[in-house]
């Protein structure tokens, strides 16, 4: 429905503009540069700011900045998947904060390692199940609100369930050892990135799920007419999405030795921001991880600089703002491109 | 081979209802192999409504759909596309994100190994290519950027493609519900070739239009529904063409 409105509009906009092959290929490089357009911006705004930022460029801040990017990033690549499939997960924050707590009381019950990563990742993926099931079988229109009971009761359980309401301390030292250890110069927490990555990258370029996911983003409809299991496909993508959540939390016990029911807080907007900054678009149907690797390391670039510039906390925040903003205009600008393509394709072929 | 003297598609007395709305009340028809059949009928007549049952869309309330003789139940888009049937929805069901060749294969990847399950398997994507190129060179459709995502072409390569995606695993049936709508001339008789086509590939292929040219030019036999009712099954040539229009008005009132 929505293409059909953008295609009248581009077609009637733009056919003067479209001018047989030529004007083709000036479509397609404009659309290749736009799609490369946050990562140049990265690159650009790095070496800017090591330009004048001498502080910036020393290995342990840009380390530093790999390692506090590492949680929205692990999480934004969950979240990733959500907006590909048109949906929204706003429930990643608590969720988080739960999969800690229920972390740190499996640690005080059992003393060892392996039962606080398997409580935090169950319990991610658990809460992603719910989301999932209760959006598909409960017929809701939309992803939104069933998130945001989840984001609310995931924050309350995660109050009740923490002794006395609050921060609990150590870790086992495994996982403590994802904030304290480097390997190479990079801090454990970032392996982690890599390895989650990895396995996304698998999962969504070379796996038939991955083409479903793809596939039932970018047209819903289309996919049932095709025999994709749509439904089992989004409670998927919600599962993977709460299992980044808990594998989130493993990596931010590790780093701060400490589980708490207040972790995560904002997490939701921060990796929404990361993927929308990122390059994926906010309609669903076009993003890759990349964009989300892309948008949390802009994000944690950005807030880095800025301190180190000594910028209040709510600058920072105006900051993300406008270039959320940015990132969406390009999005429109992309859909416009398109229905321009669309013109030059009929007036190309015979 | 399939034997002439029998339908490959008989629908027999199909009810369907939506609340209080009776989009199909008895209808019957056959489709018959190597024959286009032109399904007429005014807005909200229930064209769509017979396409997506018998692709597995919906099920029918009542009746029976036999496929060469036999009684079967369509229960899923899945279970219609083993049978051999093939649908090109009015509404497109093109992934505009996805190419050409990944459009063709939407929901039946070809993937490895057979012994993982369906979602987990690897995509062969080479193999995958190699067949939808070829598939696009048979049906000489011009495609400039056969590796782009769909959103970016025209009108009629996106039919085209929706078209060619039926030829490829259309064994038996092809639904066609409005290939040509919102065409220009040009690209809709790139369309109506590749119909032709498939009627010639021995397909029976419906094809659901409200254009009465495209009707005269390449339909064997058209069927026209009435608010739900079918009203005639003729033989569409330039003196029937008159009657097909009072038929699909109710022009008799
Ligand atoms: N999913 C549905 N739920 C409720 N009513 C429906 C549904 N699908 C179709 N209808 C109704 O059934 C009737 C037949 O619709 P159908 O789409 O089959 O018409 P059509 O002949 O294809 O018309 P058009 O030429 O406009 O495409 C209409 O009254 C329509 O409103
Ligand atoms: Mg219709």
């Amino acid at each position: 429905m929505a293409r059909q409105t953008e295609n009248g509009l581009g077609t009637t906009n733009l056919a003067q503009s479209a001018q047989g092959p030529k004007g083709d290929a000036t479509t397609r490089l404009a659309l290749r540069l736009l799609s490369a357009g946050p990562l140049l911006i990265l690159v650009l705004l790095v070496l800017g700011i090591a330009a004048v930022t001498p502080a910036f460029a020393k290995p342990i801040n840009l380390g530093n900045i790999l390692a506090q990017t590492s949680v929205i990033a692990i999480v934004a690549m969950g979240q990733q998947l959500v907006i590909l499939t048109r949906g929204i997960d706003l429930s990643v924050g608590s969720n988080l904060a739960l999969c800690t707590v229920v972390g740190g009381l499996a640690y005080q019950a059992t003393g060892g390692t392996l039962p606080v990563v398997l409580a935090m990742l169950a319990t991610g993926a658990l809460v992603g199940a719910v989301n999932g099931l209760v959006y598909v079988h409960g017929r809701l229109p939309h992803p939104f609100i069933i998130t945001l009971a989840t984001l609310s009761i995931c924050r309350g359980l995660a109050l009740a369930l923490a002794p006395g309401h609050t921060t609990m301390r150590g870790m086992p030292d495994p996982i403590a050892a994802l904030g304290s250890q480097t390997v190479l110069g990079l801090p454990l927490g970032v392996l982690v990135v890599v390895l989650v990555a990895g396995l996304l990258l698998v999962m969504t370029r070379m796996m038939v799920v991955g083409r479903w996911i793809t596939a039932v983003g970018g047209n819903p409809q289309a996919a049932l007419g095709m025999g994709i299991p749509v439904k089992g496909v989004l409670v998927a993508v919600y599962v993977i999405s709460g299992l980044c959540a808990g594998i989130g939390a493993v990596v931010l016990a590790g780093r701060t030795d400490a589980a708490s029911p207040v972790y995560g807080q904002l997490l939701e907007l921060d990796t929404i921001a990361a993927v929308i900054i990122g390059g994926a678009s906010f309609l669903g149907g076009r993003g890759h991880l990349g964009h989300a690797l892309i948008g949390a390391v802009l994000i944690g670039v950005i807030r880095n600089a800025l301190n180190l510039h000594n910028v209040e906390v709510f600058y920072q925040m105006v900051a993300i703002g406008l270039i959320i903003v940015l990132a969406v205009e390009a999005d429109v600008l992309r859909s416009h491109l398109e229905a321009r393509a669309r013109v030059q394709q009929a007036r190309g072929t015979a | 081979m399939t034997e002439p003297s029998q339908p490959v598609l008989s629908i027999r007395h199909a009810h369907k209802r939506f609340g209080a709305i009776h989009a199909l009340q008895d209808v019957s028809l056959d489709a018959w192999p190597g024959e286009v059949l032109a399904l007429l009928g005014d807005n909200g007549a229930g064209k769509s409504t017979l396409v997506k049952c018998i692709s597995g869309l919906h099920a029918l309330d009542e009746g029976e759909i036999h496929l060469h003789g036999r009684p079967v139940t369509l229960a899923s888009p899945t279970a219609a596309r083993a049978a051999g049937i093939e649908t090109v929805y009015q509404d497109l069901a093109l992934f505009d994100n996805l190419s050409p060749a990944q459009n063709f294969y939407a929901g039946r990847e070809l993937s490895y190994p057979a012994w993982l399950p369906r979602p987990l398997r690897f995509l062969d994507k080479a193999a995958m290519r190699k067949t939808a190129a070829e598939v696009i060179d048979r049906l000489q459709v011009r495609l400039p950027h056969p590796d782009a995502p769909v959103a970016m072409m025209s009108g009629g390569q996106r039919q085209a493609i929706a078209v060619a995606r039926a030829t490829v695993f259309a064994r038996n049936i092809v639904l066609l519900d409005e290939p040509t709508a919102a065409l220009g001339l040009r690209e809709a008789r790139k369309v109506l070739e590749l119909i032709a086509r498939l009627r010639a590939e021995g397909n029976a292929v419906i094809l659901i239009t409200h254009n009465m040219d495209h009707v005269t030019e390449l339909a064997d036999r058209a069927v026209v529904l009435r608010q739900g009712r079918k009203v005639g099954d003729l033989k569409p040539d330039q003196s029937s063409r008159q009657d097909l229009v009072s038929l699909i008005v109710g022009g008799e009132a």
